[in-house]
């Protein structure tokens, strides 16, 4: 079964889109320390979705509402593939995942849970993360195992889109108006003390080997793109240290709490229900 | 106030802000031209190229998208007469039909 | 395709005799279209009448979809699983997609977008009542999928034909999309009606509160409706509103005991003399409560789109200025260059 496939969340055409149907039925089953791993990159993905999603119906323009939502989607759906293989592991599904487990069982990063703010600190936390996120996927194609470089291969064309988005919106915010100058200089302030997190590594992550990819291996491409883009905006790389805490270890972020109270309310109100 | 300060956010013209319209193009994957699929508002030509791919390629419908400014683009008036378009009618020349030598021979 | 408005303009102004003569030849071109059921195109001759009524129909139409955006968006945060977040997601951004291809359909016949959205925040342009209705329960994603768009599909489908070209060109597009969502609807119920007592009588009390007002998408009964004789003489309207939601009626009453649910109509019963189903009466006034601003939600689905709309005028602001910018220093350059 090929996994490759040129196509999104969005699109309908039937092609050779991976679906978390062909992870769940395809038999394989997870080591435990990869799914362990596949929840670090799912819960960002789907934490990402979640916070996006808000911005559908209140985009600066219908436009932007669409392309919101397209990224939203890709998101989404990377989430889902992450977290149905993970689960693959313990004999739970996406859904058990998502809405069964509690805040410090989540393994997102603080960054993915900020708050939007205005879209001046939403595009600001869209440019950080998916510079991030296509320097990881790019390597993660070459994983040894075989359905995270499948899943990779597909998110990465969809996150190529996503730096592009962002790239775009940083130039004009930043080189439009005062105000939209200064905007997005302060959510870029606002989310800078969570970028360091993005580059830690930790036990699990080295253990895995060529299973996954390190993550303070991006950071050098990471600040070199990321100061090429500021530069051409005219903005200012924030000086702001990294603020202490998260490493997807349990000390998360205030948000999280109240992301995940309106994301998992409903499906707790009737456990075993399906939908 | 005038109404059309009313849009007017930011108490220059009128239309400042305002985004122009474009045309888009559409030529899908099996397709042999760009055929018009309808029309967006996007602030210069890098944006409304990815927000028509975004609005009118969602469903893998095109692969081949082209933006063009409204205004760039010249109509010809579909009332008029003489000339400019000619009656095909008498021209029969100008019809594959007439050419009944190439009948049964393939992909003529 | 600029947005002025198109037509015969070699004319001058001071010549009102072939101004008049180039207007009887415009309006006996117009009938004859009209006549063959064929397609008028932005740069045909159309009566001015013909023109107001069809931006009006086109751009509330626009508007209703922009809306509807509301209350559906209200779940997705919520959504019971990652399918469904995702089906949902995908629902509404269509819906911004087809206010889009309403409004590019609109502008043809030569009012910019910008104006059309004023009138929406001004509050000098209608939207399908129905979406005054709160969204309370997740059943309601079910409910108005399978009603709410169900009765968009039917009135719908007849507009591919509108006479005006692009208009039943979008509604072709829109068309495809929408059945989609009619589907995925009456799935969302169907999951519903055979799961939990708790999530069969969510599903229940949905369609309940969306049956009527989704048989009131139909417009008022025929005698009430003015502008329908109009609009069916210019080939935009089809079908008669009345005939149009017994039509309806007929589609959902199978569906229904499909889906194991009710229809809280006691007088809904098989006709055998008109083919049809019977069907009681609806509440009017309730209905034009709604349409007159008084709907339960009314204020504030106006309020959330003045408040998206305000709050982006700083980031499209400053897309334009980056848009003059560059060019600008494009053109120096070029200048320099030279």
């Amino acid at each position: 079964m090929s996994f490759a496939s040129h196509d999104s969340a969005t699109k309908q055409s039937a092609g050779n889109a991976i679906t978390a149907e062909d992870i769940r039925e395809g038999g394989s089953k997870a080591p435990e320390d990869v799914a362990r791993y596949a929840l670090y990159l799912g819960d960002d993905a789907l934490m990402l979705a979640q916070r996006l999603g808000w911005w559908i119906a209140r985009a600066p323009e219908l436009e932007e509402d669409i392309a919101l939502a397209n990224i939203a989607l890709d998101l989404l759906g990377h989430a889902r593939f992450f977290l149905t293989y993970a689960g693959t592991a313990w004999g739970k599904t996406e859904d058990d995942l998502a809405y069964f487990r509690d805040e410090e069982e989540f393994r997102s990063c603080r960054l993915v849970e900020q708050e939007n703010g205005d879209f001046g600190q939403t595009i600001a936390r869209q440019l950080i993360f998916s510079f991030y996120q296509y320097e990881l996927y790019r390597r993660l194609v070459r994983s040894t195992d075989p359905t995270l470089a499948a899943i990779a291969e597909k998110a990465l064309k969809e996150v190529e889109y996503h730096q592009d988005h962002a790239s775009q919106w940083i130039l004009r915010l930043g080189l439009g108006t005062e105000e939209s100058k200064r905007r997005v200089q302060d959510g870029l302030y606002y989310m800078w003390p969570y970028v360091d997190e993005l580059f830690h590594d930790d036990e699990l992550i080295e253990s895995l080997g060529d299973a996954a990819v390190l993550p303070s291996s991006l950071r050098a491409d990471f600040d070199r793109r990321i100061a090429e883009i500021l530069d051409e905006a005219g903005l200012d790389l924030p000086e702001v240290a990294g603020a202490y805490g998260g490493d997807r270890s349990g000390e998360f972020s205030e948000q999280r709490g109240h992301i995940l109270a309106e994301m998992q309310v409903l499906a707790r109100q009737h456990p075993g229900a399906t939908w | 106030m005038s109404e059309n300060n009313e849009n007017n956010v930011t108490g220059l013209g009128g239309s400042s802000a305002e985004w122009p319209l474009w045309e888009v193009f559409v030529r899908s994957s099996r397709g042999l031209s760009h055929v018009h699929a309808g029309s967006l508002h996007a602030p210069d030509a890098t944006m409304a190229v990815r927000n028509a791919r975004d609005l009118y390629t969602r469903r893998n419908e095109g692969t081949s998208v082209w933006v063009v400014p409204s205004e760039a683009v010249t109509a010809s008036d579909p009332d008029s007469k003489g000339g400019y378009f000619e009656s095909a009618q008498g021209k029969s020349y100008r019809h594959a039909t007439y050419y009944t030598k190439s009948e049964g021979v393939k992909h003529l | 395709m600029t947005t002025q408005t198109p037509g015969l303009h070699a004319v001058s102004a001071a010549d009102p005799a072939a101004q008049a003569e180039q207007d009887r030849a415009g309006q006996e071109h117009f009938d004859r279209i009209i006549a063959e059921d064929s397609r008028i195109e932005p740069r045909d001759w159309m009566p001015e009448a013909y023109r107001k009524t069809l931006v009006r129909q086109v751009s509330q139409h626009a508007h209703s979809e922009i809306i509807g955006m509301q209350p559906e968006g209200n779940w997705i945060s919520r959504a019971p699983s990652l399918k469904r977040k995702a089906i949902l997601m995908a629902k509404v951004q269509d819906e911004a997609g087809h206010g889009l291809y309403l409004y590019s359909a609109a502008e043809t016949l030569g009012t910019p977008r910008h104006e059309l959205n004023q009138q929406l925040l001004d509050g000098r342009a209608k939207y399908s009542s129905i979406f005054n209705y709160p969204a309370r329960t997740w059943a309601d994603m079910g409910a108005i999928g399978w009603l709410v768009d169900g009765a968009a599909i039917a009135n719908q489908v007849p507009l591919c034909r509108a006479s005006y070209g692009p208009y039943g060109r979008a509604m072709v597009r829109i068309c495809k999309e929408e059945s989609f969502h009619q589907r995925q609807g009456w799935e969302i119920l169907y999951e519903l009606s055979h799961g939990t007592p708790a999530q069969k009588q969510m599903a229940q009390d949905a369609v309940n509160r969306f049956y009527g007002p989704s048989l009131q998408m139909f417009g008022p009964p025929d005698e009430d409706s003015p502008n329908s004789k109009q609009s069916m003489a210019w080939n935009i309207k089809r079908f008669s509103n009345d005939e149009l939601r017994q039509r309806f009626v007929d589609m959902i009453v199978e569906q229904a005991e499909a889906l194991d649910l009710t229809l809280p109509d006691p007088d809904l019963k098989w006709n055998e003399d008109r083919g049809h189903y019977d069907y009681g009466p609806l509440d009017w006034d309730e209905f034009k409560a709604v349409v007159s601003g008084k709907g339960p939600c009314s204020v504030q689905r106006m309020q959330r789109r003045r408040q998206a709309h305000e709050d982006g005028a700083w980031v499209r602001e400053a897309a334009a200025a980056y848009a003059h910018k560059t060019a600008a220093e494009r053109a120096s350059a070029e200048l320099i260059g030279a």
